[in-house]
C-alpha cells in the first residue's frame, strides 16, 4: 500500500508526496536531505548507496522515481552515476522487493535533438541526440527503466514539461533574480510558443499514472499543462508575479545560442562551480518552440489539468507576496 | 527480379513472348519484363485488367502507385515494359509504330489477359495502347489516357523539345550515346523526383546500347505525312472515334510537349471522355500528382467492370418551366417598348452609348449571323475578353443564340492566372479589346482571334486577328440563326472562380441553369421589365437585359472595382433613371469615400434607388449604415454566393438587424458568424457537420447550431467543373447537393451563418474551431481593425492564434502588448476559444478583388513561423 517517493526534497517531489497523502496512500520518501512534507515516513540516503535504496524500498508496492541530478552543467560522471545507475539501482532493488509499480519521471528533452517541437507526440529518447549530460543520462535512464516493464513489474515514465511553481528554485526565482539584476533578455522576441506544467497538475499527473499502469506500463508520456504560449509572455508572468519589470530587450536566438556556448566553456575552464549565467542548452530552450500533443497522454491518464496557468500565476503572485 | 523502390519485387516478372510482328524473322521470341500485382492469381474475384503501357523514355516503373493502387479495389495492373525499353529485351531492330501494337498484342496473348481490359497509357505509349484499343474491342472496357498525343496538327509546329531531340547532330548523342533525352525528361517533374526514384528510372538505361530504344522511339515520331509510321498514326487516331466505353484523361499542363492543345485534339475525338487537368503537374504527371487514386475513383464512378445502375432517374431540372435566357430581349424588341432603353454605357469623354430593345435585337442577331458564317456554332467555346457594356451584353446573348459556350474570366486574375485560366479553357474563338488580344499573342492562346474594336490592317496582321465585331455585323448571310434553338441541357458558359483559393477552376453552366439563375434573381428581388439597375458588379450585371430590365453600365475599370466613384454611379443612375443598383463591396466603399464630390442633383438621382445588391465579400454592417445614408430610399440586399451558385442565400441591413436581435435573444444556432440570411428562390441549404479533425462528413443535417460545410441544391447550381473532373466528383458526390467549401451553420429560424472556408477550420484539442465568429469579437477591440484567427500545429491538436491588424503596430509583426493579449483572450474566452498567442501586425494579407477576404492560409503559415522561434519574415 505504501508508496516510495525518491527525490521529495525537490519542488515536484514534495508536490508528488503532498498528493499522495491527499488521496490517503501512505509515503515514505527517500532522498539526501529532509522532505519537509508533513506526514511522509522520511528515509535519508542517496541512489548510489544499493543498501540504503534496498531498505528504502522493502514494504513498498509503488515506487515513484524522482531523484536525479537536475543541471545544465556539472562533471559527466556524476549524471551516469546519479540518473543512470542509480535508476537501474532503484528498479532492481524495486524488483527484488516485489513491488508491483514504477513511476518512472522523466523529460521531455531526452528526445530533443534541438530542433522546434510543434504540437508532437513523446518521442522515442535518444541518448545519442540528446541536448547535454542531463538529457542524455535521462534518455539512458528511460530507456533502461521502460525496457524492465512486464506484466508483473510494470514501469511507465512520465515527462512533464518546464515545471514550475511556487517554491520553484530551478527557474522561476532565477527568471525573476536575473529580471531584477537587469540580466534577463527575450531571445528571438520571445516567440516561440512553449509548454509548460504547473507543479500541482504535474504531480498529479504522476499519481495518475500509478492508478493507471494497465494503460500506461511500457510508455513515456509528455505531460503539459496543454496551453503553450509565447515565451516573452510566460516570463513576463513570472516577472510580474515576483513583483519585478519584465525584460525589455531581446537578443537574436542564434547570437544567444554561441554566446552560451562560449560562457559555458568559459565558466567550466575557470573552475566556477554553480550555474553559468547562459548555456547554449538553455539559449536553445528559450529561442525554439517546444509544445506537445497531449491528447494521448490525457486518454492513457484518465487525466486533465486541474490549475490552468492564470490560475498558477495567481497562485505564484500570492506566494511572493507572503 | 527487379527491385526497385516502391515496387513489391512480387511484381516483377519475365516471360518469353513469341512475336508476330513484321520487324523479326517468323519464330522470333523475345523476353518481356513486366510488373504484375497478381490480383486474382489466388482466385479471388478481380473486375478486370489494367494495362498500362509507358512512354519513351520511361518503363513499367511509372506505373507502380497503379500497382498497388490497383490491388486494393480488385483490379488487376500489368504495366509492360516495351520491347527495347526497361528490362525488356533489346531487339537490335528498328520498331515502328504499328510493330509496337503488334508487339503489345503478343504481349497480351502470351500472359493470357483475356478479361475486361482497360488500357492506360501515358506519352508514346499512349498511341500504343489506343492502337490496342481500336484493334481489341470485344474485350475493351475502359481507356486512361495520360498526357499524349495522337494527332500532330499540320497548323501547329512540333514540340520545340522534339524538335531539338530529332535535330541532326542532336538526335544520337542526346537520345543514346548520352543520356540526355532521359535527363531531360525526367527533370521535368514538379517538384523534383527524390534521388532514389530518378536513379530507378534510370536503372535499366546505363550505357549506350540499352539506349536503343529511346532513340528509336523518337526517331519514329511521325512529323510529316511522309513519315513511315504516319499511316499507322492516321488509322489509330480515326478509328478511336468509334470507341463508346468509358474514358479518362489526366494532364499535367505544365507540359512542354504534350500540352493542352493536344488534350484538346484528344476530346474531341472521345468527346464523352471524362478530363481531369491537374494544375501545376507536368509531363510526367503521374510523379506530379496522385493520378492512381483518381484512376481507381474513376473506374468506381463510372461503374468501369461492374454492372451498371438503372440510368439516374434525378431529372428535376427537366421538369421545370424553361424560357431561354435572351428571350425577353426579343419578346420585348417586338412589343409596344421596343423603342425604349434597353442598355446604356457610360463614358468619361462622350454621351452615354444606347441601344433600344429593338436595336439591341438586331445587333445579336447580326453578330450571331456572323459568328455563325465563320463556323462558330453549338459547343464552340469562345472567350469573351471584352469589358462590360454594350458589346459584352451583344456578344454573350449572340453566342447564347447560337449555341456557342460563353468563357468569362475575370483580369483581376492577373496576367499569369488570366493566361492560365484561358488556356485551359482551350477556346475556339477569342473575342477581345486590343489588350487582351496583345496577351493571346504574347502568351500564345489557342484559338482564332476576333478584335471588339476595329484594327488597322498592320495592327490586325500582327496580332493574327481574322475578323472584328464590326464585321461580324456586316457579314452578308441568307438566313439568320433562329432565337432560343440552343439545347437547354448543353453547355452554355464557363465562368472562372477568383482564384483567391488556387488556381481558377472553371465552372460550366447550362442554358437551363443560367434560365434558372435569371429566375432566382427575378424572384428573389423582384426584378423585371419596368427595372432600370446600374449595373457595376459582373456576372449579375449580364442578367439585365435577360430579366428585360434597362441596364446601364457605369464610367469605371471593371477590372479595379474601387475606381467606381460616387459621381460616376449618380451619372449612371441618372441616365436610365436607375432604381437598382448592383455593385460589389470594394466599389461601395470608394463611392462613400467619394461621396463629398457629389452635387445635389446627383444626390437626388441615388435618393430614388429604391434596392442595391452587393456582393462577392462580407459587408461590416457600419459599411452598410454608411450607405443608407447616401442611399435612403434603398433596401440594401447583400446576399451569399459563389461563382458554383451566383445566389444561395439572401438578407438585407433590417434581416442582419433581426439575427443580431436573435442572437441576443438567445435564438438557438444564431450568432456565431456573418449571417447571409435566408435560401434564396429555388435553393435549398443543408450542412455536412464537421468531425473532429474538421473535415465533413457523408451525413447531411439541417439542425440549429451544428457546424458544417455548407451544401446548396438549387437549379441554378452549376453543371460541373470544366476539366476538373475529380474536383468535380468531391463537389458533387453528396447527391443532390454541392459543397461549397464554405462552413457554416443554420439557425432555428432557418437564417444561414457562415463560419469561414473550410481549409481554414481550426481543429484544436477542445474541438474544431471556425474563424470567423472569434474574428468579430476580436475586432470590437479598441485598435484593431481587422482580425485573422488561424491554427498553428498539427491537425487535431492545433494551438489557435489570433493575428490582429492594429493601428499603432509600427513596422514589423510583434506579440501584442499586454492590454491587447488580455483583451483579446478575455474575448475570445467568451465564445469557448483559448488563444495561445495574439499577434499584432501593420496588415493582414486581403484579396486584391474584394480587399476584404483575408488569406488565413498565409497568415496561418506566417504565425507557424513566428511562434516556432527564429525569423518570420514580413507578413
Amino acid at each position: 500500500m505504501t508508496v516510495l517517493v525518491t527525490g521529495a526534497s525537490g519542488m515536484l517531489g514534495r508536490a508528488v508526496a503532498r498528493q499522495l497523502l491527499i488521496d490517503g496512500t501512505p509515503v515514505r520518501t527517500f532522498q539526501r536531505t529532509p522532505s519537509g512534507v508533513p506526514g511522509v515516513e522520511d528515509r535519508l540516503g542517496s541512489v548510489d548507496d544499493g543498501a540504503a535504496v534496498r531498505n528504502a524500498v522493502r514494504g513498498c508496492s509503488g515506487v515513484i522515481h524522482l531523484a536525479a541530478k537536475v543541471s545544465f552543467t556539472g562533471v559527466s560522471a556524476d549524471f551516469d552515476r546519479i540518473n543512470v545507475e542509480g535508476t537501474r539501482l532503484v528498479l532492481g532493488c524495486a524488483r527484488a522487493a516485489g513491488v508491483r509499480d514504477v513511476v518512472h519521471v522523466s523529460s521531455p528533452s531526452v528526445a530533443h535533438s534541438g530542433a522546434s517541437l510543434i504540437g508532437v507526440p513523446a518521442g522515442p529518447a535518444d541518448p545519442v541526440r540528446a541536448r547535454g549530460d542531463y538529457a542524455r543520462t535521462k534518455a539512458a535512464a528511460e530507456l533502461l527503466a521502460l525496457a524492465g516493464s512486464t506484466p508483473d513489474f510494470r514501469v511507465a515514465a512520465v515527462r512533464p514539461h518546464i515545471v514550475w511553481g511556487p517554491g520553484d528554485t530551478q527557474l522561476v526565482q532565477r527568471v525573476i533574480h536575473r529580471a531584477r539584476a537587469g540580466r534577463l533578455p527575450l531571445l528571438d522576441g520571445g516567440t516561440a510558443l512553449i509548454d509548460t506544467t504547473y507543479v500541482d497538475n504535474a504531480a498529479a499527473a504522476i499519481v495518475a499514472c500509478l492508478d493507471r499502469m494497465d494503460q500506461a506500463q511500457g510508455q513515456a508520456l509528455v505531460v503539459t499543462n496543454g496551453e503553450p504560449r509565447p515565451i516573452a509572455e510566460l516570463i513576463s508572468a513570472m516577472c510580474r508575479a515576483g513583483g519585478v519589470a519584465p525584460p525589455r530587450w531581446s537578443v537574436p536566438g542564434p547570437l544567444a545560442r554561441s554566446a552560451g556556448a562560449v560562457i559555458e566553456h568559459l565558466w567550466q575552464r575557470a573552475g566556477r562551480t554553480g550555474e553559468p549565467p547562459m548555456t547554449r542548452f538553455l539559449a536553445e530552450q528559450l529561442s525554439t518552440a517546444h509544445w506537445f500533443d497531449q491528447r494521448h497522454t490525457r486518454s492513457v491518464l484518465d487525466w486533465t489539468p486541474a490549475v490552468g496557468l492564470d490560475e498558477g500565476f495567481a497562485r505564484l503572485a500570492s506566494h511572493y507576496r507572503r | 527480379m527487379v527491385a526497385l523502390p516502391g515496387v513489391d519485387p512480387s511484381w516483377s516478372t519475365f516471360t518469353d513472348v513469341p512475336s508476330t510482328s513484321g520487324a523479326d524473322e517468323p519464330g522470333t521470341v523475345h523476353r518481356w519484363h513486366y510488373l504484375d500485382n497478381g490480383a486474382g492469381r489466388d482466385g479471388e474475384p478481380v473486375r478486370g485488367t489494367l494495362l498500362c503501357v509507358h512512354g519513351n523514355p520511361t518503363f513499367s516503373y511509372l506505373w507502380r502507385d497503379y500497382l498497388a493502387a490497383g490491388r486494393a479495389a480488385g483490379w488487376r495492373v500489368v504495366a509492360v515494359d516495351q520491347l527495347d525499353m526497361g528490362y525488356s529485351a533489346r531487339t537490335g531492330v528498328l520498331r515502328r509504330l504499328a510493330d509496337r501494337i503488334t508487339d503489345l498484342e503478343d504481349f497480351v496473348a502470351a500472359v493470357g489477359l483475356d478479361g475486361p481490359l482497360v488500357t492506360v497509357g501515358h506519352d508514346w505509349g499512349g498511341v500504343i495502347s489506343l492502337g490496342y484499343a481500336n484493334r481489341n474491342r470485344g474485350s475493351l472496357v475502359g481507356m486512361i489516357l495520360t498526357n499524349t498525343a495522337i494527332h500532330q496538327d499540320p497548323a501547329r509546329p512540333i514540340p520545340a523539345l522534339l524538335r531539338l531531340a530529332l535535330a541532326r547532330g542532336v538526335h544520337g548523342p542526346g537520345t543514346r550515346t548520352t543520356s540526355s533525352f532521359l535527363d531531360v525528361t525526367l527533370a521535368l517533374t514538379r517538384p523534383r523526383l527524390v534521388p532514389e526514384v530518378r536513379r530507378a528510372y534510370k536503372d535499366p538505361y546505363r550505357g549506350t546500347a540499352a539506349r536503343h530504344g529511346i532513340a528509336n522511339f523518337v526517331s519514329d515520331i511521325p512529323v510529316g505525312p511522309g513519315h513511315p509510321s504516319h499511316a499507322a498514326l492516321a488509322t489509330v487516331a480515326e478509328g478511336i472515334r468509334s470507341i463508346t466505353v468509358p474514358v479518362l484523361m489526366m494532364w499535367g499542363p505544365g507540359d512542354p510537349i504534350f500540352s493542352d492543345p493536344y488534350l484538346e485534339d484528344l476530346a474531341r475525338r472521345l468527346p464523352h471522355a471524362d478530363i481531369h487537368r491537374f494544375e501545376g503537374a507536368g509531363h510526367l504527371v503521374q510523379e506530379d500528382a496522385d493520378t492512381a487514386t483518381t484512376a481507381v475513383e474513376w473506374l468506381d464512378a463510372r461503374f468501369v467492370g461492374l454492372d451498371a445502375p438503372a440510368a439516374p432517374t434525378d431529372r428535376r431540372a427537366e421538369d421545370a418551366g424553361y424560357t431561354p435566357l435572351g428571350q425577353r430581349i426579343g419578346d420585348l424588341a417586338a412589343g409596344p417598348d421596343g423603342t425604349s432603353t434597353a442598355v446604356a454605357e457610360m463614358s468619361a469623354d462622350a454621351a452615354p452609348r444606347t441601344l433600344s430593345w429593338r436595336a439591341l435585337e438586331e445587333d445579336i442577331a447580326a453578330v450571331a449571323a456572323g459568328l455563325s458564317e465563320r463556323g462558330v456554332g453549338p459547343g464552340s467555346r469562345v472567350s469573351l475578353l471584352v469589358p462590360p457594356g454594350v458589346d459584352l451584353t451583344v456578344l454573350i446573348y449572340a453566342c447564347l443564340r447560337i449555341g456557342a459556350v460563353i468563357v468569362v474570366a475575370d483580369a483581376g486574375l492577373g496576367a499569369r492566372g488570366l493566361s492560365r485560366a484561358v488556356r485551359g479553357a482551350a477556346p475556339d474563338v477569342v473575342i477581345g479589346i486590343e489588350r487582351a488580344l496583345l496577351a493571346a499573342r504574347v502568351f500564345g492562346w489557342p484559338g482564332r482571334r476576333i478584335s471588339a474594336a476595329p484594327l488597322s490592317s498592320a495592327r490586325r496582321s500582327a496580332l493574327k486577328v481574322e475578323a472584328s465585331l464590326e464585321d461580324l455585323r456586316r457579314t452578308p448571310v441568307a438566313v439568320r440563326p433562329p432565337a432560343g434553338d440552343a439545347d437547354p441541357d448543353a453547355d452554355a458558359a464557363i465562368l472562372f472562380t477568383s482564384g483567391s483559393t488556387g488556381p481558377a477552376k472553371g465552372v460550366v453552366y447550362t442554358h437551363r441553369q443560367l434560365s434558372a439563375m435569371r429566375d432566382a434573381v427575378e424572384r428573389t428581388l423582384h426584378l423585371g421589365p419596368g427595372t432600370a439597375l446600374v449595373a457595376g458588379f459582373a456576372p449579375f450585371a449580364l442578367l439585365g437585359p435577360a430579366l428585360g430590365a434597362t441596364s446601364v453600365t457605369p464610367d469605371m475599370d471593371v477590372t479595379a472595382p474601387r475606381t467606381l466613384t460616387a459621381r460616376a454611379l449618380a451619372d449612371a443612375a441618372a441616365a436610365i433613371g436607375a432604381d437598382v443598383v448592383f455593385a460589389s463591396p470594394a466599389a461601395l466603399r470608394n463611392v462613400l469615400a467619394t461621396s463629398d464630390d457629389l452635387p445635389a442633383s446627383g444626390r437626388a438621382d441615388l435618393g430614388r434607388v429604391r434596392l442595391l445588391l452587393s456582393a462577392g465579400a462580407p459587408i461590416p454592417v457600419p459599411l452598410l449604415e454608411a450607405v443608407q445614408d447616401l442611399l435612403p430610399a434603398a433596401t440594401l440586399h447583400t446576399p451569399y454566393g459563389m461563382t458554383e451558385s451566383l445566389l444561395v442565400a439572401d438578407v438585407d441591413l433590417a434581416g442582419i438587424r433581426a439575427a443580431a436581435v436573435a442572437t441576443g435573444a438567445g435564438t438557438e444556432g444564431a450568432g456565431n458568424g456573418v449571417c447571409v440570411g435566408r435560401p434564396v428562390h429555388g435553393a435549398r441549404v443543408a450542412i455536412a457537420p464537421l468531425d473532429a479533425t474538421g473535415a465533413p462528413g457523408p451525413d447531411v443535417s439541417t439542425t440549429p447550431g451544428l457546424t458544417g460545410e455548407i451544401l446548396v441544391s438549387a437549379p441554378h447550381v452549376k453543371d460541373r467543373y470544366f476539366r476538373l473532373w475529380k474536383t468535380q466528383q468531391l463537389s458533387a458526390g453528396t447527391k443532390p447537393w454541392h459543397r461549397t467549401g464554405d462552413v457554416g451553420h443554420l439557425d432555428a429560424e432557418g437564417r444561414l451563418w457562415v463560419e469561414g472556408r473550410l481549409p481554414h477550420v481550426i481543429s484544436s484539442p477542445a474541438g474544431v474551431i471556425t474563424p470567423v465568429g472569434p474574428e468579430q469579437v476580436l475586432e470590437q477591440l479598441d485598435g484593431v481593425r481587422l482580425a485573422a484567427v488561424v491554427g498553428v500545429g498539427p491537425t487535431g491538436t492545433q494551438a489557435v492564434v489570433a493575428v490582429l491588424e492594429v493601428a499603432d503596430a509600427g513596422r514589423r509583426p510583434r506579440l501584442a502588448d499586454e492590454a491587447l493579449t488580455r483583451g483579446a483572450r478575455h474575448a475570445a474566452r467568451e465564445l469557448g476559444t483559448e488563444l495561445a498567442a495574439v499577434i499584432a501586425v501593420p496588415r493582414l494579407p486581403v484579396d486584391i478583388r474584394h480587399n476584404a477576404k483575408i488569406d488565413r492560409t498565409r497568415v496561418a503559415r506566417w504565425s507557424a513561423r513566428f511562434l516556432a522561434g527564429g525569423r518570420a519574415g514580413s507578413l
